[in-house]
């Protein structure tokens, strides 16, 4: 028989790799400028991780998904617009930062609240998704203190797949050093993955996936907590862009076989 | 300086691979006094190993049940560890192993944690923490108040500690492995003439889409492609990158390199790896990927277009040619 799931993804928003990203330090400590107006996309693994756990979902019936998120509301809604056209979900927002300056010590304590007051989730079920780290902060620890707060001590990380069996065993394959997989057996839910890549491409946007989800999204980013982070304790001495700017040498008009002798030269440099 | 901690995993034979002691030469730095605790399977080796370090105590939680890296054993060895040393500032190397319990062994402790470090410093007598964001494209330096504060230090930014072996004395901390669903059943590895991912290699070599576009005669050459690259990371011993668009297709079932996986993905949603030198084929070198080329120190490109990111103050030298031109005559001269 298979077991239904219940999948909540944690998952927030993070400026759109294209732009040009430029700290500011403020009273309240750094911050990107014009974060506010910056175009954001849902966070590239933390997005994996949804779109792995819509289709787990799809292949058992009963199955749930909840995508929550923590970022400025109005910025949330915009991209929700597009991430709701992907695959179903329902929504749990948080209104607050989504920088990567925040502390994921306290981001993981909203996480975990908002996740504890799903009324209709079973937490004996539940499979706690999220990116193994995000393109903003990028520590890679904030689903382990969720996943802790909630009392859950089977945690997986750099996930690239997982196998779910009828029973509701399942087999997880996470990253380790040199481009190598360790392989776990998880005898039952709940547990944590933090997701790398995973092996699905994007789903395309489907309009009727799109209507069904928004009629949930509107509501849940009107009724969206606000969970401030205050990073106690957490002080930035400086931020600061890379300085390097490299003299590049253009070569051009150079016969291949000339530039094939030099590139073997600089690669036998010592 | 407040005591230190540093927290090690032994490899299968028991002793500390290079980025535990990459870590040890970090803690060493900073000055004060320090603790080690090792977790392993057996752990007398690893303390033999580092026995002319200087460590005040050694602690150990060793066994078979923390012979395997799995969260819940690690993080109760990490916890009961740090719980005995009762350090403010506990260091580790960032393993995968680390990487996945530390963070939730802060929390257990009340502390907090940063990871990715690539610098340690004191600062008016405290430590300080250097650290990327936004995935690799601004550069932050941290301090905290709350302790412990444990920091992941990344590895190949910190001088190895080295020194004679000899023999230490190990405390054994007790600790019950705790109750776990999770059975780790091995390792999937590349076959040996597939390995295209080599952290230690000297040169990172990424292939970007441009590989399996059509080239000047309208045809895709993907199988030429494979033949080249595979012959040149054969003989130079080099790792593979490529870039996002690349990976996607060999997902997508289009023209696609059939080594390619999203293990070699580099750049803004892949990984940053560390080399000495890079060249970078067929890769237009937008910011997106150049973010995973932060560590890399010397970097050539071979693009057909000369105004490509590469050019634009990205690498030290862009060959403006075919990259299948030229890397056939590479091989040549390599006799790959």
């Amino acid at each position: 028989m298979n077991t239904p799931l219940q999948i909540v993804v944690c998952g927030s928003i993070v400026p759109d790799p294209l732009q040009t990203l430029e700290p500011v330090t403020g009273p309240n400590g750094p911050s990107l400028k014009n974060e506010m107006l910056l175009p954001a996309v849902l966070d590239p693994w933390a997005g994996h991780a949804l779109f792995e756990a819509a289709h787990l979902a799809g292949k058992r019936s009963g199955s749930k998904v909840w995508l929550v998120s923590l970022g400025p509301k109005a910025k949330l809604q915009q991209v929700m617009m597009t991430v709701a056209q992907k695959v179903p979900f329902e929504l749990v927002a948080l209104d607050g930062p989504a920088s990567g300056f925040s502390d994921s010590f306290e981001t993981a304590a909203a996480l975990a609240a908002a996740i504890e007051a799903i009324a209709s989730l079973d937490r004996a079920k539940l499979l706690l998704f999220g990116g193994w780290e995000s393109a903003s902060r990028g520590t890679g620890s904030t689903l382990q203190m969720v996943g802790e707060r909630l009392g859950i001590g089977e945690q997986f990380q750099g996930v690239d797949e997982i196998t779910v069996r009828d029973d509701g065993s399942f087999t997880v394959l996470e990253r380790i050093e040199g481009g190598r997989h360790q392989v776990s057996v998880c005898a039952a839910p709940p547990a944590v993955l933090g997701w790398a890549t995973g092996n699905l491409p994007e789903p395309k946007n489907n309009p009727q996936v799109g209507m069904a989800n928004m009629r949930t999204v509107m509501p849940a980013l009107q009724r969206a907590k606000a969970a401030p982070i205050s990073n106690t304790g957490l002080r930035f001495e400086s931020v600061s862009l890379p300085k390097q700017q490299r003299e590049t040498r253009i070569v051009k008009n150079m016969p291949v076989e000339e530039m094939a002798r030099e590139i073997v030269a600089w690669i036998g440099e010592e | 300086m407040e005591p230190i901690l540093l927290l090690a995993h032994t490899e299968a034979d028991g002793t500390l691979a290079k980025p535990a002691l990459e870590a040890l030469g970090a803690a060493l730095s900073l000055g004060g006094e320090l603790n080690v605790g090792l977790v392993g399977a057996e752990v007398q080796p690893a303390a033999n190993q580092i026995s002319g370090a200087g460590a005040k105590r050694i602690l150990g939680v060793a066994g078979e049940a923390f012979s395997q890296p799995r969260y819940a054993t690690d993080a109760a060895a990490a916890e009961a560890i740090c719980r005995a040393a009762g350090a403010g500032i506990v260091l580790a190397p960032s393993t995968s192993r680390w990487s996945r319990a530390l963070p939730g062994v802060a929390y257990r402790l009340g502390g907090r944690v940063d990871t990715h470090s690539t610098g340690l410093e004191l600062r008016n007598g405290a430590p300080a923490v250097t650290r990327w964001f936004y995935r690799q494209r601004m550069e932050a330096v941290l301090s905290r108040e709350q302790r412990p504060w444990v920091v992941l230090l990344d590895p190949g930014c910190f001088a190895a500690w080295s020194g004679p072996a000899g023999t230490a004395t190990v405390e054994n901390v007790p600790v019950e492995a705790p109750p776990t669903r999770t059975t780790v059943t091995g390792v999937q590895a590349p076959k040996a003439d597939e390995q295209t991912i080599r952290p230690d290699a000297k040169l990172l070599f990424v292939a970007g889409a441009g590989w399996t576009k059509k080239q000047a005669d309208g045809a895709i050459h993907g199988r030429e492609a494979e033949t080249l690259i595979l012959g040149f990371l054969r003989t130079t011993k080099s790792s593979l990158g490529g870039s996002k668009s690349l990976v996607d297709a060999s997902g997508e079932g289009e023209a696609v390199l059939g080594f390619m996986t999203h293990l070699n993905q580099i750049g803004q949603t892949g990984s940053t790896p560390r080399h000495r030198k890079g060249l970078s084929t067929c890769c237009h070198g937008e910011e997106p990927h150049v973010v995973g080329w932060r560590f890399v120190n010397e970097r050539r490109a071979i693009n057909l277009d000369p105004n490509c990111g590469w050019a634009r103050g990205k690498a030290d030298v862009v060959y403006v040619a075919d990259a299948f031109e030229v890397m056939r005559h590479v091989n040549q001269l390599l006799g790959a």
